[in-house]
C-alpha cells in the first residue's frame, strides 16, 4: 500500500515535492505574492537599476550622451577628498552616538524592571511618547532646550555652578554630544525593547545565582547581561545601520550646510545632496553603493562575531 | 498573609544600617534617577505648550519664564492661518489611512505565508525580507524615482505619473513592511500548528484556515501593525519631502517646515501648530500604549 501510494505520487512530483506539499507551496506563494511583487518591483528592480547607473555618466542634464563609464565612478569616489572627510564624519559620529543608543536605554530598562518600583507602565509610556512627535518639531523643540543663552539645559548647568556652558549646537566642538542628547529622545523603543528582553529572563537564574553568592553586579554581569545578549545584538545592529544612514537632524538643524564647521557633513547627506542638488545621479548612486557595501561589511563581521557573545537559549 | 503579618515587626525592629542601605540602592536610588530621568523626557513637552502660548515679545525675553504671563491663544489662530492647516491635515489624513489599510492587508497576508505554511525556501526568502532593513533608503532611491515618474497614475491628483501624487507614499504599504512582516510572523509562530491541522483535516481550505482561525486569534498583532504603521504615516518627513513637489500637497509633518526660515524660527506659531499635531496623537498613544509597546516589543525577543 505504501509503496503503490509512493508510486502513485511519483509522477506528480514537481521541485522534488509531493503533491500535496507542492499545493501547500503554491498557497504559500499566493499569500507571499504581495511582498514578492514589492520586493522586486520597489527593490530589488531598482537596486540593480541603480547599481548600473553607477556605471553610467547618467545624470539630469545629460550634456554628454549617455554611456557607460565602467568603474569611472568608483575611481572618482576613491579620489574624492568630499566622500572621506564626510564618511569620517559619519563614522565619529556613530563612535559617539553608538554606545550611548545601546547602553542607555538598557540602563533605563534595568531600572524600570525592578520589582520595587510602583507605575511601572506610567513611566514606560513616559519614555515612549516622544515617538509620537513630528520630527521636526521634536528637533526644533531641542534646538531651543540645547540654546547656548536661554536653553533650559544651560541655564540648568550654570545653576548648578557650571560657568560657562558651551553652545551645544553650534560649537564644532560640542556638536556631536549635542546631536546625542537630541536623540535621546528616540530611546523609547530601545528601552522597550529591552524590558521584554528582561522579563524573558527565568527568575530561577536569579535565584541560583543569589544562592551562590552573587550581589548585584556579579548576576547582572553572570545572568543578565549573557541572557539579554540577543537584544544588545538586535540593539546594536539595527543602531549601527540607522547612524550609517544618520543625516535627517541636521538637514532640518542646518539646511545641510554642514554647520558648524563642516562638522555635519555625514555620507548620506552628501549622497542626497549629489541626487537632488549637484543631480549627478551616476555618481550619487556610486556613493549610494558605497554606503551599502559598509553597512553590508559592517553587519556580517557583527554576525561573525555574534557566535562568541550572544547566547541564544534555545539553542545548544 | 499570616505570615508577613509576622514578617513585618521583627524587619521593623531592625532597622540596621545595612537594610537602610538597601532601601536606598533598592527603591530610593532607582526611582530619582527615573523621576530625573522622567523630567529630561517631559519638560520638552512643557516647553512646547507653554512656547506656543507666549507671546513674540515674551518668547525672547530673559532669562525665559517658566508660565507664560500672558496667554497667547491667538498663536493657534494665526499658526492655523500661516500654513494651509486644513489641506495639509486632509492631506496627511489621507495618506496615512491608505498606508494604514495597506499595512494591516498586506503583512497579515504576507505573515501567513511566511509563519503558518510549510514550504522549502521559506527561511531563505524570509532571511531576504528581513535583510531589506538594511538597505540605505539611496541604493534604490534614484531608480525608484524614475520608476515613480514613469508609472501611470491615470489622472490621481492631476498628475500623469506617480511622482507629485500621494501614490508613492500609500501604494508601496500595500506590498508589505519588512518590520511589520517581522513582528506578525513571531505572533503567528505562537499560535499552535495543531490548529490550522486541524483545520486542514476538517477541509478547511487554505484561505478560510487564514481568515476564520489564525485571523481572529492574530487581532492583537493587527492592532499593533495598525497603530504602528499609522504613526509612521503621519509623522513621515522624508518621502513627502522626496516626491511631492508642491507646497499644497504636503502633509503636516513636512509643512511645519515652512514655520522655519533660514535665518529664523516662529517658535510659537511653530509650537501651537505642533501641539495641535501631537495633541490627537498624544491621546491615542495614552489610550492604546499597551499595544504600541507590544508591538515593539515583539522584535527584540528573538534577535
Amino acid at each position: 500500500m505504501t509503496a503503490s501510494a509512493v508510486a502513485r505520487a511519483a509522477p506528480h512530483r514537481r521541485f522534488g515535492l509531493s503533491r500535496l506539499a507542492w499545493r501547500e507551496a503554491r498557497w504559500a506563494y499566493v499569500f507571499l505574492a504581495p511582498w514578492i511583487i514589492g520586493f522586486l518591483a520597489f527593490t530589488l528592480i531598482p537596486m540593480i537599476a541603480t547599481f548600473i547607473f553607477t556605471l553610467t555618466n547618467i545624470n539630469l542634464n545629460q550634456a554628454e550622451p549617455l554611456r557607460f563609464v565602467g568603474l569611472d565612478n568608483y575611481a572618482r569616489l576613491l579620489g574624492d577628498q568630499q566622500t572621506w572627510e564626510s564618511f569620517t564624519v559619519t563614522l565619529k559620529f556613530a563612535a559617539v552616538a553608538l554606545p550611548v543608543a545601546v547602553i542607555l536605554p538598557f540602563m533605563v530598562a534595568l531600572l524600570l524592571s525592578s520589582r520595587y518600583l510602583r507605575f511601572a507602565g506610567a513611566f514606560r509610556v513616559l519614555f515612549f511618547l516622544p515617538y509620537v512627535v513630528p520630527f521636526v518639531a521634536g528637533v526644533l523643540i531641542w534646538l531651543s532646550m540645547l540654546n547656548g543663552d536661554s536653553g533650559w539645559l544651560n541655564l540648568f548647568l550654570q545653576a548648578i555652578g557650571v560657568s560657562n556652558p558651551p553652545n551645544w549646537l553650534q560649537d564644532p566642538n560640542f556638536v556631536y554630544a549635542g546631536l546625542v542628547l537630541v536623540g535621546i529622545w528616540g530611546i523609547g523603543g530601545g528601552v522597550i525593547v529591552y524590558l521584554a528582553g528582561l522579563k524573558g529572563v527565568p527568575t530561577e537564574l536569579y535565584d541560583a545565582a543569589r544562592i551562590d553568592g552573587a550581589g548585584w553586579w556579579a548576576s547582572l554581569r553572570h545572568v543578565t547581561i549573557p541572557m539579554i545578549s540577543p537584544v544588545i545584538f538586535y540593539t546594536l545592529i539595527l543602531g549601527i545601520v540607522d547612524l550609517l544612514q544618520y543625516f535627517l537632524v541636521p538637514l532640518v538643524l542646518y539646511q545641510g550646510t554642514g554647520e558648524p564647521g563642516g562638522t555635519t557633513n555625514f555620507l548620506n547627506l552628501y549622497i542626497y545632496k549629489s541626487f537632488f542638488n549637484y543631480q549627478d545621479m551616476s555618481y550619487g548612486a556610486t556613493l549610494a553603493w558605497f554606503l551599502f557595501g559598509v553597512t553590508l561589511a559592517i553587519t556580517l563581521v557583527l554576525f561573525g562575531t555574534a557566535r562568541r557573545w550572544v547566547y541564544y537559549a534555545g539553542e545548544r | 498573609m499570616a505570615t508577613t503579618e509576622a514578617a513585618r515587626p521583627i524587619a521593623l525592629a531592625a532597622p540596621s544600617g545595612r537594610r537602610w542601605r538597601r532601601v536606598v540602592t533598592r527603591s530610593v536610588l532607582p526611582r530619582v534617577v527615573l523621576i530625573l530621568g522622567c523630567l529630561v523626557f517631559l519638560a520638552p513637552f512643557y516647553w512646547m505648550v507653554i512656547s506656543a502660548l507666549k507671546t513674540n515679545a515674551e518668547l525672547t525675553q530673559f532669562p525665559p519664564s517658566l508660565i507664560p504671563g500672558a496667554w497667547a491663544w491667538q498663536n493657534f489662530v494665526d499658526a492655523v492661518n500661516y500654513i494651509p492647516f486644513g489641506l495639509y491635515t486632509l492631506n496627511s489624513l489621507t495618506i496615512t489611512v491608505g498606508a494604514t489599510i495597506g499595512a494591516v492587508l498586506s503583512n497579515t497576508l504576507v505573515a501567513y505565508g511566511f509563519s503558518r505554511i510549510q514550504w522549502p525556501g521559506r527561511n531563505v526568502l524570509f532571511y531576504i525580507c528581513v535583510a531589506t532593513i538594511f538597505l540605505p533608503y539611496p541604493v534604490i532611491l534614484v531608480a525608484l524615482f524614475d520608476i515613480f515618474g514613469k508609472l501611470p497614475s491615470f489622472g490621481v491628483q492631476g498628475a500623469q505619473h506617480w511622482v507629485n501624487t500621494f501614490l508613492p507614499l500609500i501604494v508601496p504599504a500595500f506590498f508589505g513592511n519588512p518590520f511589520y512582516i517581522f513582528l506578525m510572523r513571531q505572533f503567528m509562530l505562537g499560535i499552535p500548528r495543531e490548529l490550522s491541522d486541524a483545520a486542514r483535516v476538517d477541509g478547511a481550505s487554505e484561505i478560510r484556515t487564514f481568515w476564520n482561525v489564525i485571523l481572529p486569534l492574530t487581532k492583537p498583532a493587527v492592532v499593533v501593525v495598525a497603530i504602528l504603521a499609522a504613526v509612521a504615516a503621519w509623522n513621515e518627513f522624508l518621502l513627502p519631502l522626496l516626491y511631492l513637489q508642491e507646497n499644497d500637497k504636503y502633509p503636516l509633518a513636512v509643512g511645519l517646515v515652512f514655520f522655519t526660515s533660514e535665518h529664523d524660527v516662529s517658535y510659537n506659531l511653530l509650537m501651537a501648530a505642533s501641539t495641535l499635531i501631537v495633541l490627537p496623537v498624544v491621546i491615542l498613544f495614552i489610550f492604546a500604549q499597551r499595544f504600541f509597546i507590544e508591538g515593539i516589543t515583539v522584535g527584540g525577543v528573538k534577535g
